[in-house]
């Protein structure tokens, strides 16, 4: 009863003002650096509290000061439009100071190492650390350096949770229970955060997933038309023969982003073959079930792993992938950086004697 | 006391001693420096003037060799030193360590080479020979002076850390060696094949989202260096082999009479690329914040199991000749950084020994065979009368501990760095104390030379 989280989130008057319900906030966690040590109890648990977000995202006067006084970090190594923006928006309609820090306009381009310069925001007493970063395990090691919950925004070819939750979010809204789904991903496999991360989240949601792309973009240990074992960290996974394979019957058909340089590095002969041979169009879509989703992480490279025609058309989500990115993203920042959680030096229970 | 005339009796320990076939209760007998003799405890009557080391319960063996150290001296003192480096060979059992020539400047010239013989003698706590370069600069574009290189010393040549990429340089580097009779010793890889990785290709690489080099990069360069050691009829020495491929070719050379050697590291022989999850070798459910342990990176990468478990093999029966460091040590910056950002290498003079010995313990590998490939095994290799406990020979003895447990603490290494992946792990079986030309060095537990000198 004297829980201070719940006892917060049981507020009535807060609950009223902020029309954010605590129902189905999970257990105190202070970092987001993948899904794959989340249960789906919690991951659903997210995507719930999204639900609500969403909601608030809506209203004409959307301003709630759920995380008032919190202040919240975005450290962007990398490019990025849409994941830096919602971040944002997300932090600022929960009413959180957002600072946003670039790579290119910060001391990291004088040459500080990224370990001084987390140390030089922690010193300033931040509440979160929204890290995109073009290294695999940049979150995980920031997250060994500071007190401010950690949420990876995208580690090199590693993961990139908050995407997975907006996509299972968006295809949970669309057709409810995702077990035993077909969920085919076509694209850059191997050098992909984005079907790392979901090819976990969906499989851990019960969905069926079959990836598809040239044999050069997944990993030398895979083969294509094989079923991966346990002990590859992806078991269940179904490499399918060709896109047409991948994407026959599936419920949900994702496109990746196909990158110029992987023709440079010559792992494929042109972007015209490419899309000639993997690229999602209405012929190929037409394999797939009656109603199938059409998604994409963005950015999209229209024309190359995805026709004009089938991106704007009738079963693509993909500005509905945009909109609910924001709400997911506030239920994951609400979550970690709820009232009463605050690591702050000087705050409650942190506090050291020999912290000077 | 005068050092030079000291007369030492190591008694009653099991002396092993590969390069005279010994393995039997002795004692060691030493005087000016040099070994007297090793003899039963009944063939010989102590006198008053010798100074007894009881070594009963423990493994005598020679001082250790290595043929593959970095001491980044000149050039990144702030990582290691002449001083510092050979004061970890002396905690590690190794009186004998050979510097790889990747300093700054490079160990390209006899000015360079002289300088490091010079300062070693004068500072080194024990032996330092030095390794010459290929080309200059390491660069790989021209030969560095091979014959001015011989003249100062170097026991061989390597552009280590550059794989000389361009199969021709690699061809005349071999062949002018022939007349110097020093061995080449190429770091194998073929950098091409997997551009960018950071750990070795495979399910760990995958799972983690890190570039992966395959084994292939090593084995490539390796078939290539050995059919050119072929023509050449040259010497080739191949470093730090870890993979399956590269030891069928050299089973293949070695077969066919070309004149190669290898070595693996205590590394390869211990660890495989699941170090990286960060968990000590466990494999986790999730990915977590001990993942992506920068101590792991190291080039070649650490291997699949089946890898590990090839080496070990192929050292016990002998198609791998010796185990050789590879001590890289780093500074702390170098490591507290993201996995791509990190260096390669690992700080290993001090653990190599106990980390080799938990194969003996696992019954891996015979005690004698691995003394062997770190004694008699190098010597060899060296053609230098080290390595051995014959009468004569400088009295360079590692006196071991079979049962001595200790946890590894990075902090407290005699390296300067600290970039071990075995902190918090504990070992069995260590060296408690080294003696070089016939003076303690290294004492685990007595305030010896070494620790006076540390204080």
């Amino acid at each position: 009863m004297t829980n201070p989280t719940t006892a917060v989130g049981n507020n009535p008057a807060i609950e009223t003002a902020n029309g954010i319900s605590d129902e189905g906030l999970v257990a105190p966690r202070q970092h987001l650096l993948d899904l794959d040590d989340l249960s789906a109890g919690e991951i659903n648990d997210l995507l719930d509290s999204a639900e609500g977000m969403l909601e608030i995202a809506g209203r004409d006067n959307r301003k709630t000061p759920a995380l008032r006084g919190k202040t919240i970090i975005t450290m962007f190594f990398e490019n990025s439009t849409r994941t830096r923006v919602s971040f944002e928006q997300a932090g600022k309609i929960l009413g959180a100071d957002v600072i946003n820090v670039t790579a290119s306009a910060s001391s990291v381009s004088k040459g500080e190492s990224l370990l001084n310069t987390v140390k030089t925001l922690q010193a300033m007493q931040i509440d979160a650390l929204v890290v995109r970063h073009p290294h695999s395990g940049a979150s995980y090691f920031i997250s060994n350096h500071t007190d401010a919950s950690v949420v990876n925004a995208g580690d090199g070819t590693h993961a990139h949770p908050t995407q997975s939750l907006l996509d299972l979010f968006t295809v949970r809204n669309h057709i409810g229970d995702m077990t035993g789904k077909k969920i085919a991903i076509v694209g850059d496999v191997l050098y992909s955060r984005v079907a790392r991360s979901n090819i976990l989240a969906f499989q851990k949601m019960g969905a069926e997933v079959t990836v598809s792309c040239p044999n050069t973009l997944i990993p030398d240990e895979w083969n294509l038309g094989s079923t991966l074992g346990d002990e590859t960290g992806f078991g269940g996974l179904k490499l399918a023969r060709n896109v047409d394979e991948a994407v026959d019957s599936a419920d949900v058909v994702m496109a990746l982003r196909i990158q110029q340089e992987r023709q440079d590095a010559g792992h494929l002969p042109s972007l015209r073959e490419y899309s000639d041979r993997w690229g999602i169009n209405a012929q190929r879509m037409a394999l797939a079930n009656d109603g199938a989703l059409l998604m994409h992480p963005g950015p999209m490279n229209e024309g190359v792993e995805i026709s004009s025609e089938v991106a704007h058309g009738a079963q693509s989500v993909v500005e509905e992938q945009v909109r609910n990115g924001v709400a997911v993203r506030m239920a994951v920042l609400y979550t970690l950086c709820a009232p009463g959680k605050s690591t702050r030096i000087g705050n409650s229970e942190s506090t050291s004697g020999d912290e000077a | 006391m005068h050092l030079a005339a000291r007369k030492l009796a190591i008694t009653g320990g099991r002396v092993i001693d590969p390069a005279q076939g010994i393995d039997r209760v002795a004692d060691v007998l030493i005087s000016n420096g040099k070994i007297d003799e090793v003899t039963a405890s009944s063939e010989w009557t102590m006198l008053d003037d010798y100074e007894v080391i009881d070594a009963s319960g423990k493994i005598v063996s020679p001082g250790f060799v290595d043929l593959h150290t970095h001491l980044r001296d000149p050039g990144q003192e702030w990582k290691e030193t002449i001083i510092t480096g050979t004061r970890a060979a002396a905690c590690g059992g190794f009186t004998t360590i050979s510097a790889m020539p990747n300093t700054d400047p490079v160990q390209d010239s006899a000015a360079v080479v002289d300088d490091v013989v010079r300062r070693s003698a004068a500072d080194g706590l024990v032996r330092v020979l030095p390794i010459g370069a290929i080309s200059i600069g390491q660069k790989g574009k021209q030969l560095a002076p091979m014959g001015e290189l011989a003249d100062s010393g170097v026991i061989g040549f390597s552009d280590d850390g550059n794989p000389v990429a361009d199969a021709n340089l690699m061809r005349q580097a071999l062949s002018y060696s022939v007349e110097l009779g020093l061995p080449i010793i190429n770091h194998a890889e073929d950098k091409k094949i997997g551009a960018g990785g950071v750990m070795s290709a495979g399910t760990v690489a995958t799972r983690l989202g890190l570039a992966g080099v395959p084994a292939e990069a090593e084995t490539a360069m390796v078939a290539r260096d050995l059919h050119l050691a072929d023509l050449t009829k040259a010497r080739l020495h191949i470093p730090h082999i870890s993979t399956v491929g590269s030891l069928v070719a050299l089973r293949t050379a070695k077969d066919s009479g070309v004149d190669v050697t290898a070595e693996v590291t205590p590394h390869h022989l211990t660890l495989s690329d699941e170090w990286v999850y960060g968990l000590k070798g466990e494999v986790p459910a999730a990915v977590g914040s001990e993942a992506y342990d920068t101590n792991t990176k190291v080039n070649p990468p650490l291997r699949s199991r089946a890898d590990v478990e090839a080496v070990i093999d192929a050292l016990s029966e002998g198609l791998i000749d010796i185990i050789a460091t590879d001590h890289a040590p780093h500074a702390a910056t170098d490591k507290v950084c993201t996995y791509n950002e990190a260096a390669h290498g690992i700080n290993v003079l001090e653990t190599a020994f106990s980390s080799v010995f938990q194969l003996v313990d696992t019954g891996k590998i015979s005690v004698v065979r691995l003394i062997e490939s770190l004694t008699a095994g190098p010597a060899a290799i060296l053609r230098k009368d080290l390595g051995s406990l014959k009468k004569g020979f400088s009295a360079d003895v590692a006196i071991i501990d079979p049962g001595s447990k200790w946890i590894v603490n990075p902090e407290q290494l005699e390296s300067k760095s600290v970039n071990s992946p075995l902190a918090g792990v504990e070992l069995t079986g260590r060296v408690v104390t080294t003696i070089y030309q016939g003076e303690t060095v290294f004492d685990l537990n007595a305030s010896g030379v070494f620790s006076e000198a540390k204080q």
